[in-house]
């Protein structure tokens, strides 16, 4: 049946290397192909993609849960989140979270990549290790760092007590609970710095020459040369890094074993709505709370976008 | 002004802190590894020591009794290999019609396949487990795996990107020849893209291997769990078997660094993100 079409399809691709733009004016068989091989993509979408989308709107304002039908309630799930103080409480967390990694993993990021791209004898093996921690499996990287940050008997006490630090007790502090949860996701960092890397590589290294020319020192040539054109990478590693950020779970789940120990401190958005969803049951409840977290990701990405046009330069303009 | 010595005196200073830098992210993997061979009375003495005295090879025996190791260990690999099955047969095949096939609708298409990255999975989450539910999925890998077979968006903006910048000529030539559409797919054009394919597939393995929501909301039952699931099963109200722990830590980190380890060239290759700027 395939075979079939292809064959009346020849000429017309023929003539289409030499005009393409021909090749619109009507349905051929190419534009069959073209929907046949992306058609398992397009059945995923409207499966798995575009009906959840639209019945989770419908479910947030429902008191739908697994064990009863629910009742069509408007927006009062909307409303009760409002002065539920657990939900402000969560926000309060991943912002914080959010406010300190983002910025953190960008600094430390770039500065790593620079490092990582000096020509200096052993590199290979420096990138290895740099990336080795991207690896292990996120609840073995939190069960890892319980372990490193244990007050009693953790090396990372241990270190700051040969220094003369009382070290505090981590995850078991509400102060410290969160810094420790950055702490462990900045050693993680391995996958944006690659992608610095690369783009340290795409800068043209005559750049550079025309600034040894003109005298430049190498932090003239860092914030004058390196840092404008690698906006458009840190752009890219800002609206996923934010998006990740946002939707923080497995570390703190499996730290605090669902309880967002000490004192619901290490409680983040994710972890609320997932309590709300599969412990309590309230699936309309925890829908609203996904349309609202989708919400507030859409306006911060388009933030980042629109204040792009003011920070970030691409090559050639 | 010696320009040899300053020379020098600049790449010691990069070593020495490409080395500080590195002991933050290689020490405390070395304290994993550490851990994981030490006698219970060593793991609890304080100021701690790194060097396991004697080294405890038998951790690695208890730590597989603990738990139903093996038992794990097979429901993760099923669940790994049968998804990234999927993704390396279906993301290829829907990334060359929006690279190289010319339809209609096909730029609104991957501009709505590039929005839905953006939507978080707590958003679908619920639907897509009631939908699961609903048709008795619930309690077994398949809500794990199927999904994988329909393509994932990540993965088909990857392919598309590498596509992209694969000429066409072999394509024309075959097609004067008179080989059908997919015979030039699957004949030609999917082995030159194998950087990217296998790229992809590493990426899947990656992610699959060490998922832990996706297990949590579908497998029901303690004899499906996954790895990532029996890990939290070394604590308990009785308190922590540290030392298990990071021995199964070790084990479920060692299949990624290795499958890592002899891919990273074509991994690396298979990365064209020059479409985004």
């Amino acid at each position: 049946m395939k075979k079939k079409m292809e064959q009346s399809d020849q000429p017309l691709s023929a003539g289409g290397m030499i005009n393409p733009k021909k090749k619109k004016s009507k349905v051929s068989g190419s534009s069959i192909n073209g929907w046949l091989f992306a058609s398992p993509w397009i059945i995923g979408l409207l499966l798995f993609y575009a009906f959840p989308l639209f019945s989770s709107i419908y479910f947030s304002f429902t008191t739908y849960s697994i064990l009863s039908p629910g009742e069509f309630i408007g927006l009062d799930n909307y409303k009760q989140l409002m002065s539920d103080g657990l939900f402000w409480k969560s926000i309060y967390n991943t912002i914080y979270f959010a406010v300190f990694f983002v910025p953190l993993s960008i600094i430390i990021g770039v500065a790593l990549a620079m490092m990582l791209n000096m020509r200096v004898k052993g590199m290979a093996v420096y990138r290895t290790i740099f990336f080795l921690p991207t690896l292990v499996p996120h609840v073995a990287l939190a069960v890892l760092w319980m372990w490193l940050l244990n007050p009693g008997f953790g090396l990372v006490n241990g270190v700051l007590d040969a220094i003369g630090i009382t070290g505090p007790n981590w995850l078991g502090s509400v102060t410290w609970s969160k810094p420790s949860l950055i702490l462990m996701s900045l050693w993680a960092i391995g996958q944006p710095v690659i992608i610095y890397l690369a783009g340290l590589g795409d800068i043209p290294q005559e750049l550079y020459e025309a600034a040894d020319v003109d005298g430049a020192s190498w932090l003239q040539k860092t914030f004058k040369v390196t840092i404008p054109l690698l906006t458009p990478v840190i752009f890219f590693n800002l609206v996923m890094g934010a998006i990740g950020a946002f939707q923080q779970f497995t570390l703190p789940y499996t730290m605090t074993q669902g309880q967002g120990t000490p004192d619901n401190s290490m409680t983040f958005y994710v972890m609320y709505l997932y309590d709300n969803a599969f412990k309590y049951f309230q699936m309309g409840y925890a829908s609203a709370m996904a349309w609202i977290l989708f919400i507030v990701i859409m306006l911060l990405t388009a933030v980042i976008f629109i204040s792009s046009k003011r920070w970030v330069h691409y090559q050639g303009k | 002004m010696q320009p040899k010595a300053r020379q020098n005196l600049l790449r010691t200073s990069a070593h020495l802190g490409l080395l500080i830098a590195s002991a933050f992210f290689l020490v405390p993997f070395l304290w994993m590894v550490s851990t994981s061979l030490k006698p219970v009375t060593q793991i609890f003495t304080y100021p701690p020591e790194m060097i396991p005295n004697p080294f405890q090879w038998s951790n690695y025996i208890e730590a597989t009794q603990y738990i139903p190791f093996f038992t794990y260990l097979s429901n993760t690999t099923i669940i790994t290999v049968f998804s990234t099955i999927g993704v390396v047969l279906s993301c290829p095949l829907v990334a060359y019609s929006f690279a190289k096939l010319e339809w209609k609708g096909r730029n609104t298409m991957f501009i709505i396949t590039i929005a839905v990255m953006m939507i978080p999975m707590q958003v679908t989450m619920i639907p897509l487990f009631l939908l699961f539910n609903k048709i008795g999925w619930v309690g077994t890998p398949l809500p794990l795996i199927v999904p994988a077979f329909f393509g994932v968006p990540f993965s088909i903006f990857l392919m598309r990107q590498f596509f992209m910048g694969l000429p066409n000529t072999l394509r024309d030539a075959a097609k004067i020849d008179g080989a059908s559409e997919f015979r030039i797919y699957w004949q030609i054009m999917l082995p030159l893209a194998k950087p990217a394919v296998l790229a992809v597939g590493l990426f899947q393995f990656m992610n699959v291997w060490t998922d832990f929501i996706g297990p949590l909301l579908y497998l029901t039952d303690e004899s499906q769990y996954t790895l990532s699931l029996g890990l939290q099963q070394f604590q308990s109200q009785k308190g922590t078997e540290w030392g298990l722990m990071m021995a199964v830590s070790t084990m479920m980190t060692l299949p990624v660094i290795i499958l890592f380890f002899f891919m990273q060239r074509t991994f690396i290759q298979g990365i064209t993100f020059s479409g985004i700027k």
